[in-house]
């Protein structure tokens, strides 16, 4: 009769000794989470390659996932993003300022806060390149570079048309994966980045991360070698594809994500299976340190502070008074009345004798100075030499 | 950034302007801050059904950029980022424009601000400065990435220094013009990406004021968009005797009839803007809506009508102006938006402008081609002159010698000529010309030029595009049928100052012609490729050949027999009988 109570009430408080244990172990799992992903701060560069009207699905693709990560917090001075025509205010566009990504113009991409840091005959391999290894020209703006540091998560996004081993930039140059994967090392020899996410939508897009050798880099295509990358669907107002099918998973998979998500990358390597991409995507994670399934979304396409929420008050002071420089104490030297100058001064303007920067000799000097040379010639050796000249 | 400050940043301006109201309330005498902002729109139905729209923002600052000595540090009104660059740069006048569409002169008139297509930048820099074309490229590469445009191929290629156009348009008195500098891109795309940095430049944003109209679904779908900034020196009060630094930020549109108008002459701010106004900017001291209602009431009505009436000289034209103050709380009604209606009510002709231009290039072939810019003067009978000023690129070799100016079928001479030859890849041509127009004539400009062929590394990636040649400038004093108010210190609307007058019997304009598509001779890209197939195709086959029939020898198979026949061989090899 006893064991009958006894046994109900061991279980009960074994129950509650695993509860308890398993209580500290999320808070466990929780701590080293906090300081698993080494990265500070968050870079994003995307890159659409294709120039001319029909490849509208293109800047679509960069312009989805411009959207997502801006979205998710990263801020525009550290996206850089570079587009390779103009689609949004091209003639050819019946609603201009706008780039769609669904038919029945759904969805918006373009918006109405966007910076494009490098368009149009900008977007070059070359630049590229300098953006990504930072060896720009003195004076170029902060805006186009890629400030990133030994702590950043950089996610690099290129679309466009591809073949096997290479990405056609622009219609008129190529980079191959050879480059890539060198510019990579460069960057990880001079620590410009934690972590490198790399995603690329073209056909044939899984031969442009074969040659890589960096660490830390995680890699997605959306085809094979071999194989093509499809649109999705044309809108027959616009008249062209608005999205490629890989990138159109991808954004309705990124719409799913908000900052606190923890979904991680296993279940982006899941987006687009075949029966929906008819292509299969790829993916590579055998240079990436940690496993890709403590490695979350947000790690990349997001800009995750760890804050701390305080509760106490903090007594900010009164700004203080800016001295107003009050005119009438400054004892101003008396001086004449300015003017504005006069736009179009045709008097003066008849008479302006034109500025020339090279001094050149007075007219006819050159044909004086040779008259001179051959009378002295003459006048010395004789008239009759002057038969030898004619 | 921007969606967490969004809360932060509308407190802090609500917190400025209560600070603001109570401090006027406790000491009773307004505290002369050193800056001040306004802002204005003006609305100007035009004669074709469409309307034009131009917003101005104003800043005016009294600092000193340019003192050696102590940085400015503390930017209250005035953006940061054009303060570092007058600064940096020992700039003493900055003017950019960005424009999408050309403006149709016969049509619309003369605009408020004028531009051309494409980017057009043009500085002055101060006399202090040691190295001009050093500071220049920094400039247009440190511009570029303010505004988001490509104005980093502003390089010497397509910089001139004009001789004579392009005077200051701030205070001073030194025009030396080696310090001046002016550059277009032509080819240069506006879109929302160019919007984006010029909103954020403005006090308010585009969260209160007049901006919060600037949507760029709206203001992209339109025949004309030109945003620009003009920064220079004006006279700090009416005495002038210092300066205060001007940051004007203008904003011009038209929009068309048939595309946003849906074919009906009835125009809104909702349907030009899909917004309404609900307030004013708090940091503004200024905030006015002007509409253009001289043509009022035969040609539209305007609806709330109010009461308020100013008039203005303005192009050489008195026009009268229904003005909206939107400072005031009356103004926006008991719905608190202000929507101004305007409803066409009958037919109007065709207002003819006094001075326009024409440009295009004849000719026949890939080689040569003739540049002709037609200049009118529509002047019953007042006669003026014009500075035409051209540049183009060095790779259309212009022949000078055949250039030739006639008016009314007369050689009409110029009466001052500048002109820098082009040096290949270096810089480009400019020619300045100041012509007399005869009244009620057509001046023709004629100029014969050779194209030139690039080497291949120097085409664009879409070389049958064609290449821009940039609009031609023409600086005007066009005689005015009214007085003209020259004293420029009083109070005015900020579209009637723009530009500085002198002088009351004539207006300063300026008009921009078309800019030119040439199409240059242009190889096939293709060649290299197919070269290399052929070639190869050939030696691997020629070659292969052979070599084969050299080092191959030829051996005789015996065919293999058929099965029985193999079987009935196995079996006379058994018995020792000779095979078949």
């Amino acid at each position: 009769m006893a064991n009958f109570i006894f046994l109900p009430i061991l279980a009960l408080i074994n129950l509650l000794f695993l509860l308890t244990t398993v209580h500290s172990n999320s808070f466990e799992t929780k701590a080293t989470q906090f300081f698993n992903s080494g990265h500070t701060n968050n870079w994003a560069v995307l890159v659409c390659t294709s120039r001319f009207w029909f490849n509208y699905r293109h800047v679509a693709n960069v312009l989805s996932v411009y959207r997502s990560v801006k979205r998710l917090g990263i801020p525009d001075s550290h996206i850089v993003l570079m587009l390779a025509d103009d689609m949004a205010c091209n003639h050819r566009n019946p609603k201009p300022a706008t780039v769609f990504s669904h038919k029945n113009m759904e969805l918006n991409v373009y918006g109405d806060d966007v910076e494009v840091d490098y368009r149009g005959y900008e977007v070059t391999v070359e630049n590229f390149l300098r953006v990504l290894t930072g060896r720009l020209p003195p004076s170029t703006p902060r805006s186009k570079r890629l400030l990133s540091d030994d702590r950043s998560n950089i996610l690099i996004y290129l679309t466009g048309h591809g073949g096997n081993g290479f990405l056609k930039f622009q219609d008129s140059e190529e980079i191959s994966n050879v480059e890539l994967a060198d510019a990579f090392e460069q960057m990880w020899q001079k620590r410009r980045y934690n972590e490198l996410l790399f995603i690329i939508d073209t056909c044939q897009g899984a031969s442009m991360y074969e040659r890589f050798y960096s660490p830390n880099i995680m890699a997605l295509a959306s085809s094979q070698v071999g194989e093509d990358s499809l649109s999705h669907q044309p809108d027959l107002a616009i008249g062209v594809h608005l999205m490629d099918r890989y990138t159109f998973y991808l954004l309705e998979f990124l719409e799913d994500i908000h900052p606190a998500s923890q979904a991680n990358m296993n279940d982006l390597f899941k987006v687009c299976p075949k029966s929906q991409c008819v292509s299969t995507p790829g993916h590579r994670t055998d240079l990436f340190l940690r496993d890709p399934r403590s490695v979350l979304i947000t790690d990349f396409f997001g800009s995750v502070r760890k804050v701390e929420i305080t509760r106490e008050a903090v007594n900010l002071t009164s700004a203080a008074e800016q001295p107003v420089e009050a005119t009438s104490i400054r004892k101003e030297p008396k001086s004449e009345p300015l003017s504005y100058v006069d736009q179009l001064p045709v008097a003066e303007i008849i008479h302006q004798k034109p500025k020339q920067k090279d001094w050149h000799p007075p007219d006819g000097f050159i044909l004086g100075l040779w008259t001179l040379i051959l009378l002295v010639f003459f006048k010395t050796y004789g008239i009759k030499h002057l038969k030898h000249i004619f | 950034w921007g969606i967490s400050r969004l809360p932060a940043l509308w407190l802090k301006l609500k917190r400025l302007s209560l600070v603001g109201r109570l401090r006027r309330g406790t000491e009773g005498k307004w505290p002369r801050l050193p800056d001040s902002c306004e802002e204005e729109l003006l609305i100007r139905p035009l004669h074709s059904g469409d309307i034009y729209a131009s917003f101005q923002f104003r800043t005016l600052w009294d600092t000193d950029f340019l003192h050696q000595g102590k940085k400015v540090s503390h930017y209250r009104l005035f953006p940061k980022s054009l303060g570092q660059v007058l600064s940096k740069f020992s700039v003493r006048e900055l003017h950019i424009s960005f424009t999408q569409g050309y403006w149709r002169t016969m049509q619309w008139g003369q605009p408020i601000v004028p531009s051309p297509p494409g980017a057009e930048l043009w500085v002055w820099f101060h006399n202090t400065v040691a190295d001009v074309d050093g500071n220049w490229k920094e400039l247009t590469n440190v511009l570029s990435g303010i505004f988001c445009a490509s104005l980093n191929f502003i390089d010497s290629t397509n910089t001139v220094q004009p001789s004579a156009s392009f005077k200051p348009l701030g205070l001073g008195n030194a025009t030396d013009h080696r310090f001046l500098r002016y550059a277009t891109l032509p080819r240069e795309i506006v879109c929302t990406e160019n919007l984006t940095p010029w909103k954020k430049l403005l006090p308010c944003g585009s969260k209160a004021g007049l901006a919060v109209l600037m949507k760029s679904e709206k203001l992209f779908h339109s025949s004309f968009h030109s945003q620009a900034v003009h920064i220079r020196p004006v006279c700090k009060d009416w005495q002038c005797s210092s300066t205060a630094w001007e940051l004007r930020q203008t904003l011009n549109v038209v929009f068309d009839l048939y595309t946003s108008g849906q074919g009906k002459k009835e125009w809104s701010l909702f349907k030009m803007f899909s917004r309404t106004l609900t307030e004013a900017c708090p940091l503004a001291s200024s905030s006015k809506v002007y509409v253009d209602v001289t043509d009022n009431p035969e040609l539209f009505d305007l609806s709330p009508a109010t009461s308020v009436l100013n008039t203005a000289v303005v192009l050489g034209d008195r026009r009268t102006y229904s003005v909206y103050d939107l400072t005031q709380k009356e103004t926006f009604g008991q719905l608190r938006s202000l929507n101004l209606v305007l409803r066409w009510k009958g037919e109007s002709d065709m207002l003819r402008p006094l001075l326009h231009a024409e440009r295009y290039v004849a000719g026949f072939g890939l080689q040569t081609g003739e540049i002709h810019t037609l200049i009118y003067n529509n002047h019953p009978y007042r006669a003026f002159p014009v500075l035409l000023l051209d540049s183009v690129p060095w790779y259309l070799r212009l022949y000078i010698h055949t250039l030739t100016v006639t008016s009314k079928t007369r050689e009409n001479k110029p009466s001052y000529i500048h002109y820098q030859p082009s040096k290949d890849r270096l810089r480009p041509h400019l020619l300045e010309m100041l012509v007399q127009l005869p009244p009620h004539s057509v001046t023709e400009v004629t100029v014969q030029f050779e194209r030139a062929l690039l080497k291949w590394t120097e085409y664009t990636p879409d070389p049958n595009h064609g290449f821009y040649v940039g609009s031609s400038v023409i600086s005007a004093l066009v005689p005015s049928v009214v007085a003209m108010d020259t004293n420029n210190t009083q109070e005015r609307p900020l579209f009637s100052s723009f530009f500085p007058t002198k002088e009351e019997s004539s207006y300063f304009v300026r008009v921009y012609t078309e800019p030119l598509l040439v199409n240059l001779p242009t190889p096939d890209f293709s060649m290299p490729y197919n070269v290399i197939c052929l070639t190869c195709t050939v030696v691997a086959v020629g070659y292969g050949s052979f070599y084969n029939l050299l080092t191959r020898t030829f051996q005789v198979e015996e065919p293999s027999q058929p099965l029985a026949k193999r079987l009935a061989n196995v079996i006379r090899r058994i018995r020792g009988v000779p095979l078949l």
